[in-house]
C-alpha cells in the first residue's frame, strides 16, 4: 500500500512541524515582553504609515507620492499599504494592525469602508497612535484624530451651480453616473450637484454606478441613452467616468449637446476639459492630503500635539468656458496643479 | 458522513520511517516544501525586523490568516475530491451577514442567529453538491455560478449597508486572552482546533480514506463499494459549514457586518491550498499542510509590512510561490509514478 505509507508519513511530519511551529511560537512569546505595541519614547526614527483603498487609482498613487515627498523632507520613515480592491476593508484592517504591530506614529488611511474600518482605528488609537483619515471620513467622524479631505459636497456644488448657469435656462434631463450605493464620496458628490444645480432626484432621468470606471461609465451611458435619449447633462463621479460618458455619446454623435460636468482634477481628466470633451470638473488636491498629513504625524511625534477636526483641502472649478458669476480657473491652472 | 465499513488502519503513523527510502520520501512530501519555505521567510524577517520575532506578531499572524485559514479547510476537502470552490468567500460574506443582521436588527437571540448562519453556508454548500454530483456539472461551473447568486443576494438583503452595534457575543471570538506575555483571540485556538479536527479525520477515518480515494479516481472508489455520490454531497456541506463558522470569525474580528468583504478569499483559499502541497488535481494533500500554506502568506504580508516594502510586492511574492509550488507538485507527481 504505498499510498497510505506515503501519505501517512506525510501526516507525521506534517504534525511534527506544526508542532515545531507551536514550539517557536511559545518560545517567541516568552522571549519577548515587548508585545505588540512597542511605542519607543525617543524620537529617533519616526514612522508613518499610509493606508490607501487601492495600490493601482492614480488618486492614490498621487498621494502615496505626496506623502513620500513629505516623509523625506522631514525625515521619516514612510510604510504604505493598501486593499487589494476598492472595498476591501479586511486587507486595511491587516494593514492598520501591522502598522501598529511595526511601532508607527501615527496612519494616515483613505477608508474603504467608512463604518467597518472604525474598530481597527480604535483599537490602533487605544495604543496611541494617531489617526488621521484622508479623502474619505469615517463614520462617525470622530472615530479619528482628524480628516485631511476635499470638502466633496462643495465639490458637487461647484460643477452643479456652473451646469446651471451653462444651460442657460433650458430644460435639461440628467444622468447621474454614480459611484457605488452607500460609499459616502459619491453621495456627497451627487448630492453636492444636485444642490448646486437646483435640483432633486426627482429630476434625475436615469441613475447608474458606475465605480467610477470608464469602461463601466459608457455602459452606463450607453443604458441612459437608451432608456432617454434627451439626456443633454451628464453628472460623473469622477472622470474616468465621465471619458467613458464621452465614448457613448460621441458614438451617438451627441457628444456637442451634451454637457458633461465632474468631480477630481486628475491631469487626464482636466486634459479632457482641455480638450473640450468634459466641460468642467471639480479639481481636488490628494498630493496636500497626503503632505499635510505627514507633516501633522511629525508634529505628534516631536511635541505630543494631536491633530484634530477637519482640515479642507481645498477645491476649484476648472473649466476652460467660464460662466457669469460661477468662480473658475482655467485648464492652464488646473493642468499645473493636476494629480495622477 | 457515515463511517462505513472500513478497513482496520494497517498503516501505524510510523510505517513510512521503516521503509528504506525514507529520507527521499522526506524530500518528495507534499508539506516538506511549504514548510521549508515558510521556516525559511520567518528566518528571513526575524533577522530583518525587529518586530517580527516576537510573541505578539506570531499570534498577530495567525489572528490575521484565521479567517481565510478556516475557509480554506473547507477548500482543501473540496480540491481533495478533485473539486474547487470559488464561492467560499461570498457564501462566507452572506453567512456574515445573515447573522449580523438577524442578531443586529431582528432580534434573534445571537447564539440562534449564529447558528442560522453557519446552517445557510451549510445549505450553499449543500446546493453546491447536489449541483455538482446528480446533474452532474463540473464544480467550476456551478460554484462560479453560485459566488455570483451568494454575492448578489449579500448586497440585496444587506441593503449594501455595514451593519454595525453588534451584540456582544457576535464579537466574542475576536477577544483575546493572555498567554504569557501574548494576547490570544479566542478565534485563533478556533481555527486551529478546526485544523487539527479535519486532519485528524482526513488521516485517521474511513471518511478521510474515502475522501482521498474519491480525488484519486472516483470510478475505482465507487467500484470499491465507497458511496461516492454521497461522500461528494457530504463534503461540499462540510465545507460550507466551514465557511459559515469563518463568517462568525470574520464578525469578530472586525467587529461589524461587511457585505463587501471576502471578495477575493476564494482565490486566497485556493492559494494556501495550493501553496501547501495540495495536489489541484486531487487526491493528494492534507489539511496541515494548507495551514502552512495561510502561515506562509501571512507571514509575508506581515513582515514585508513591518521591513516598510510596499503591499504589491506581497502579491508579486505570493504569485512567484503559487507557480513553484504546483511545480514542485507536478514534478513529484512525475518521479511519483
Amino acid at each position: 500500500m504505498p499510498r497510505t505509507t506515503r501519505l501517512s508519513s506525510s501526516l507525521l511530519r506534517a504534525a511534527a512541524a506544526a508542532g515545531v511551529a507551536a514550539l517557536t511560537l511559545t518560545a517567541c512569546g516568552s522571549g519577548s515582553g515587548s508585545g505588540s505595541g512597542s511605542s519607543s519614547a525617543g524620537s529617533g526614527d519616526v514612522k508613518v504609515g499610509l493606508i490607501t483603498k487601492t495600490d493601482t487609482n492614480p488618486f492614490f498613487v498621487k498621494m502615496k507620492e505626496g506623502a513620500e515627498k513629505a516623509a523625506k523632507a522631514e525625515g521619516v520613515q514612510l510604510m504604505t499599504a493598501a486593499g487589494k480592491f476598492d472595498g476591501d476593508n479586511a486587507g486595511q484592517v491587516t494593514a492598520v494592525e501591522n502598522m501598529v504591530a511595526s511601532g508607527v506614529k501615527g496612519i494616515l488611511i483613505t477608508p474603504s469602508d467608512s463604518k467597518a474600518i472604525v474598530p481597527a482605528i480604535e483599537k490602533a488609537r487605544a495604543k496611541g497612535v494617531l489617526v488621521i483619515a484622508l479623502d474619505t471620513p469615517t463614520e462617525p467622524q470622530s472615530a479619528v484624530d482628524a480628516l485631511f479631505a476635499t470638502d466633496n459636497l462643495k465639490a458637487g456644488e461647484l460643477i452643479g451651480e456652473y451646469a446651471k448657469a451653462a444651460m442657460k435656462g433650458k430644460t435639461a434631463k440628467i444622468a447621474a453616473l454614480d459611484l457605488a450605493p452607500g460609499v459616502s464620496v459619491g453621495v456627497q458628490r451627487h448630492n453636492g450637484f444636485l444642490k448646486g444645480f437646483g435640483a432633486t432626484d426627482k429630476d434625475v432621468a436615469c441613475a447608474q454606478d458606475t465605480g467610477g470606471d470608464q469602461s463601466k461609465g459608457q455602459t452606463a451611458m450607453e443604458n441612459c441613452l437608451q432608456k432617454e435619449p434627451g439626456i443633454n447633462v451628464v453628472y460623473t463621479i469622477n472622470e474616468p467616468a465621465a471619458l467613458g460618458a464621452y465614448t457613448a455619446l460621441k458614438a451617438k454623435g451627441r457628444e456637442k449637446d451634451v454637457l458633461i460636468v465632474s468631480v477630481d482634477g486628475g491631469c487626464t481628466g482636466t486634459q479632457a476639459v482641455k480638450d473640450g470633451k468634459i466641460a468642467a470638473t471639480s479639481q481636488q488636491y490628494p498630493l496636500k492630503m497626503a503632505a499635510e498629513g505627514v507633516k501633522a504625524v511629525v508634529t505628534y511625534a516631536k511635541d505630543g500635539k494631536k491633530a484634530s477636526g477637519y482640515t479642507d483641502t481645498g477645491v476649484t472649478l476648472i473649466t476652460d468656458k467660464a460662466q457669469d458669476g460661477v468662480t473658475s480657473k482655467d485648464t492652464g491652472y488646473g493642468l499645473e496643479n493636476c494629480w495622477g | 458522513m457515515t463511517a462505513t465499513s472500513t478497513p482496520p488502519s494497517t498503516s501505524s503513523p510510523y510505517a513510512g520511517l521503516k521503509a528504506p527510502t525514507t529520507a527521499r520520501r522526506l524530500l518528495m512530501a507534499p508539506t516538506t516544501g511549504p514548510l521549508v519555505a515558510l521556516l525559511l521567510a520567518c528566518a528571513f524577517f526575524s533577522f530583518s525586523t525587529e518586530q517580527f520575532l516576537t510573541g505578539g506578531n506570531f499570534s498577530l499572524i495567525v489572528q490575521q490568516v484565521m479567517v481565510v485559514g478556516t475557509l480554506a479547510i473547507g477548500q482543501t476537502l473540496i480540491i481533495l475530491t478533485a473539486g474547487i470552490d470559488l464561492s467560499c468567500g461570498a457564501v462566507m460574506a452572506f453567512g456574515s451577514i445573515v447573522i449580523a443582521r438577524m442578531a443586529a436588527e431582528g432580534s434573534l437571540p445571537p447564539l440562534v442567529a449564529i447558528a442560522l448562519g453557519i446552517g445557510v453556508c451549510g445549505g450553499f454548500g449543500l446546493l453546491n453538491g447536489l449541483l455538482v454530483q446528480k446533474i452532474p456539472l463540473p464544480p467550476f461551473i456551478v460554484t462560479l455560478g453560485m459566488l455570483n447568486v451568494a454575492f448578489a443576494l449579500t448586497h440585496i438583503y444587506s441593503e449594501e449597508q455595514t451593519v454595525t452595534n453588534l451584540p456582544g457575543p457576535l464579537t466574542a471570538l475576536g477577544q483575546t486572552f493572555p498567554l504569557g506575555h501574548t494576547d490570544i483571540t479566542y478565534g485563533s485556538l478556533v481555527t486551529i482546533v478546526l485544523f487539527l479536527l479535519l486532519a485528524y479525520a482526513l488521516s485517521s477515518t474511513g471518511w478521510g480514506r474515502h475522501v482521498y480515494a474519491l480525488g484519486n479516481s472516483p470510478e475505482a472508489a465507487r467500484l470499491n463499494g465507497i458511496r461516492t455520490s454521497r461522500l461528494t454531497i457530504g463534503v461540499y456541506t462540510a465545507a460550507g459549514l466551514l465557511y459559515g463558522i469563518a463568517a462568525l470569525l470574520l464578525i469578530s474580528r472586525t467587529g461589524v457586518g461587511d457585505p463587501q468583504a471576502g471578495q477575493t478569499d476564494n482565490l486566497d483559499s485556493i492559494t494556501a491550498v495550493v501553496l501547501g502541497g495540495t495536489s489541484l488535481f486531487g487526491g493528494r494533500g492534507s489539511v496541515l499542510g494548507t495551514f502552512i500554506g495561510v502561515l506562509i502568506v501571512g507571514v509575508f504580508r506581515n513582515g514585508l509590512q513591518l521591513m516598510g516594502v510596499a503591499s504589491i510586492y506581497q502579491t508579486l511574492i505570493t504569485g512567484v510561490l503559487v507557480i513553484l509550488a504546483v511545480t514542485v507538485d507536478q514534478i513529484s507527481r512525475k518521479k511519483a509514478r
